[in-house]
């Protein structure tokens, strides 16, 4: 079914002839506070004309109730659109704006400049080819202004225009301007981008906005919006090598089996090879369908879908790439991550990490520095706090399919998302992977797992006592022990307090000590199982997320989750070790249950209710879930 | 060779309709029969050619939708063989709610926000495409393309996902879900050069034609049947109107026109002096609605 199209006047549709061509330029403003970045963007949407009559209207009914700029229209109003973000004054979000000339379509982000919302920042970064970086006149080059541009650079922005703004509040001073320029470069030497032009502006007054100042005779460069419509735009990813990142196999039909995806990066034709980055094996591009009929050359950011000559078993999360320039593939890298979350990131914790079609469990396993966005200064860090950024060792559960950020943006780049609530806690940009992942291959050993234990007649388990201080679980599990020992099972316990006194003795009380004690226990007793042996742990392992990871590393049925339910008060009557007591009095830090937190097991296989019971009873209880195993 | 601005949008949106597809359990698109959900629509055709979009299309009907808008989502369904999902609310409908006598913000609320809850409650639907696009009004401007909404449909503006490059986080528990926008970059201009380069149907009431209208509150509404009360002092008259947004006939107001073509039309947007919204009603309320209604589950 179509709509018909009666042939008008050739007038609008030459106009759409030209605007067919329109390439299309996304960018973000950042600056401080107070740098007048909602105004540009209000300005540049103004005098471009784009600006309806019933939004200029609402915006001076607004600018009369709420704005501190008498008289004049205030932009930073149109921009600022959260409720919040108007009683507040301040930009807490990433908004994006459209605007088009009749040379290019732009997309703005908007980013907020405080140091708190540096993840908003990141977010807009994440997408833009160029930055516009605001500076005030008066107040010259600032922390926010390295801040704000070494992120840019960390994102993989290349180009930036430094608009010295409210030019006008020192007289289009010359001097002002050449001062604030040569700082900049003096600094943004080191940053890394390709190209800076700066521009002396007033956002407010419009001069060198959209048309050339006559208050600044001196200035000879583009006016900003002249030098948006035509600064060359990122060809990098266009003739980078070709990546494809396969999104979804398409079989709608027993004779059709076609790989859909965007091309991340580089071309690709009919006829041409390509290798599945992951397994390795080779073929040929027989067809590229889309709606629009097939095509005979696929480049970089059409979305298509690629038939191949041979059946090859390829599924989401896999990559086309050329067969003389591969990816990395690998299960550990480092990288460079930007913490977004409110709750700090723990190395060692278990995260869900998602790339643009991939997704696997991985943990940091080391985290070598934090870099610190005002001095670039490289310091010692335990955990990353939201807004922090620090360079990381990662290890995923299955290798994953990447580049070097700084090679392609697209397959470089990584989110991690926490296992319990799905909330996106980080970002990551990928530097290279490590060589020990490369060349640390998996030994095979004759000798295996199922031969110890049938040597051994029995079948490895883990007993996981989970529960707080003085609960019980050392006791019962010590009765367990005694009781698999009669039967002539192969046991061991491992001690929470025991393993503290030699492994682990390194580790204090703080929650990135606590993920890492429970990794080292969890990676011990799974040696221990693939010795054939029965294996008791006693720990308070009072995060979910470790407990989780503990039982991941284990096949199914092999990790049994015992919660000892005391009750907080009971233990603390208890108290056999005198620990409550201390706590209570403050002479404990990070003491479960009083001043660190226990999140009690949802589903764990054996839910013991210890109050006003025996522990033979109990540890029977344990005896008979074994038996019917 | 590099690909225009609407290569690139289209391509953009292609993508985000294959991450859904490819990452959820039981996605739907909210089909609302208006030139954005035809844009939509197209789309998702193209997504996933040679085969059918693998998810089936929902309109939410408040029961005072024109009725070519009706006609036109019938005709729409069968001649593209797409699963058509359609829901009213039967509370609303006993309550006998209407934009009349309960004003815009009740019906509203009643016949499409709670609808739309009830919908997606009854079928479990955890991703839901939805035609929104950032240019349209303030608070849009700042969500995400992924938007995630709780157990209760709500959206939380100061609370959203980090989204950065095109790596989506697409994780939800149990009754969560996900609103979905790949129109989210697209202005109303690409619309209609969309629409025009593709030639995609759309509902005969954005070309002008007479239509009988009453002028209220400055407003041409259509009295699109006769459940139209009129006031004493207002007569039906003929006029050559078109519509540049579609929603129920008593909230969407016309504007005098007389674009017949798919290029009048352009060409009048392209010397349009007021914002596509100024027609809706129910954002006339107050500066903050959209916001206050997105957040109660609104799209």
């Amino acid at each position: 079914m179509t709509a018909s199209i009666p042939a008008t006047s050739g007038s609008v549709l030459e106009y759409l002839a030209k605007q067919e061509k329109k390439s299309l330029l996304r960018f973000m403003t950042c600056g401080s506070v107070d740098d007048g970045k909602s105004t540009l963007i209000g300005r540049l949407l103004y005098d471009s004309k784009l600006l309806f009559d019933d939004q200029l209207a609402a915006l001076k009914r607004e600018t009369k109730r709420n704005s501190t700029n008498h008289g004049d229209i205030d932009f930073a109003l149109l921009i600022d659109g959260l409720e919040a973000e108007r009683e507040q004054g301040i930009t807490i979000d990433v908004a994006y704006r459209f605007f088009a000339t009749s040379r290019r379509k732009f997309i703005v982000a908007d980013a907020p400049g405080h140091e708190e919302y540096t993840r908003n920042m990141v977010t807009a970064a994440s997408t833009a080819a160029l930055a516009v970086v605001l500076v005030d006149s008066r107040k010259g080059i600032l922390r926010q202004t390295r801040r704000h541009s070494f992120i840019a650079s960390l994102l993989g922005v290349r180009h930036v225009v430094l608009a010295v703004n409210k030019i006008d509040l020192v007289g289009f001073d010359r001097r002002v301007f050449d001062t604030i320029v040569a700082d900049y470069r003096a600094f943004a030497e080191n940053v890394g981008f390709s190209t800076i032009t700066p521009i002396p502006i007033s956002a407010r007054f419009g001069d060198n906005m959209t048309s050339r100042s006559p208050n600044m005779p001196w200035y000879g460069g583009p006016t900003l919006l002249e030098h948006l419509e035509t600064v060359p735009i990122e060809e990098e990813a266009a003739e980078a090598e070709f990546r494809f990142p396969v999104q979804l196999v398409l079989r709608p039909n027993l004779d059709f089996r076609g790989f859909a995806g965007q091309v991340a990066s580089g071309s690709i034709a009919v006829g041409d090879p390509v290798a599945v980055a992951k397994s390795g094996q080779l073929s040929r591009i027989k067809e590229i369908v889309t709606y629009d009929g097939k095509l005979a050359r696929a480049v970089e950011g059409q979305s298509v879908t690629l038939v191949l000559e041979d059946e090859l078993d390829i599924s989401r999360g896999n990559m086309l790439v050329p067969p003389e320039d591969r990816p990395h593939v690998a299960d550990q890298f480092m990288a460079h991550v930007i913490w977004l979350h409110p709750d700090a990131m723990l190395p060692g914790r278990s995260y869900i990490l998602r790339t643009e079609v991939d997704s696997v469990s991985a943990t940091i396993t080391s985290l070598k520095h934090q870099i610190d966005v005002n001095t670039f200064a490289e310091e010692a860090a335990k955990s990353l706090r939201m807004n922090e950024i620090g360079v990381c060792n990662l290890s995923t559960q299955a290798p994953i399919v990447f580049d070097s950020y700084k090679d392609n943006r697209t397959t470089g780049n990584f989110v991690l998302i926490d296992r319990f609530t799905n909330a996106t806690v980080g970002a990551g940009m990928i530097d290279f992977p490590l060589r020990r992942a490369l060349n640390v291959h998996w030994q095979a050993l004759d000798i295996n797992k199922k031969a110890r234990s049938a040597l051994n007649h029995q079948t490895p388990r883990v007993l996981w006592f989970t529960g707080f201080s003085g609960s019980g679980k050392s006791t019962i599990a010590n009765t367990v022990e005694k009781m698999l020992h009669a039967q002539g099972k192969h046991t061991f316990l491992l001690d929470g307090d025991n393993v503290r006194h030699g492994l682990n003795r390194d580790l204090g009380f703080t929650e990135e000590d606590r993920v890492e004690n429970i990794r080292r226990v969890a990676e011990v007793a799974k040696l221990m199982t693939e010795a054939g042996l029965i294996v008791l742990v006693s720990f308070i392992s009072p995060f979910r997320s470790e407990r989780r990871m503990a039982r991941e590393l284990f096949g199914p049925g092999e990790f049994i989750e015992i919660f000892v339910d005391t009750p907080i008060e009971e233990c603390a009557r208890r108290d056999p070790k005198g620990l409550y007591k201390k706590a209570l009095a403050g002479e404990i830090s990070n003491f479960t249950g009083i001043s660190s937190p226990y999140e009690r097991p949802e589903t764990p296989e054996i839910h013991l209710h210890t109050v006003g019971r025996e522990v033979t009873t109990l540890a029977s209880e344990i005896e008979a879930y074994l038996d019917n195993q | 060779m590099s690909l225009t601005h609407l290569q690139r949008l289209e391509a953009e949106a292609i993508h985000i309709f294959r991450e859904v597809a490819a990452t959820f359990a039981k996605p739907v698109m909210l089909y609302s029969v208006g030139k954005d959900s035809s844009v939509m629509l197209h789309l998702a055709m193209k997504a996933f050619y040679p085969g059918k979009p693998p998810f089936p299309f929902l309109h939410v009907d408040t029961t005072w939708k024109f009725r070519e808008m009706i006609e036109f989502r019938d005709r729409t369904a069968a001649e593209l063989g797409i699963d058509l999902l359609v829901h009213i609310n039967r509370d609303g409908l006993e309550q006998k709610i209407n934009p009349f006598t309960h004003g815009s913000n009740v019906h509203t609320h009643v016949m499409k926000t709670v609808a739309l809850r009830q919908a997606l409650d009854k079928y479990g639907f955890d991703a839901a495409f939805g035609g929104a696009r950032r240019d349209e009004e303030k608070s849009r401007a700042k969500e995400r393309i992924f938007s995630f909404r709780n157990g209760q449909h709500a959206w939380d503006p100061k609370n959203q996902r980090p989204e950065l490059w095109k790596s989506y986080n697409t994780r939800v528990g149990p009754s969560e879900s996900i609103r979905v926008f790949p129109l989210s970059n697209w202005t109303e201009l690409d619309i209609w050069q969309y629409i025009l380069k593709e030639n995609i149907p759309i509902v005969p009431l954005y070309f002008a034609a007479r239509r009988p209208v009453v002028e209220r509150d400055g407003m041409l509404i259509m009295v699109d049947d006769e459940r139209m009360p009129l006031h004493a002092d207002e007569k039906v008259e003929q006029r050559l109107v078109r519509f540049r947004t579609l929603g129920c006939y008593p909230l969407t107001a016309a504007i005098e026109s007389n674009a017949t073509t798919l290029q009048d039309i352009v060409r009048e947007m392209l010397t349009a002096r007021t914002s596509e919204r100024h027609g809706r009603l129910i954002d006339a309320d107050e500066t903050a609605s959209m916001e206050k209604k997105k957040r109660e589950g609104y799209f």
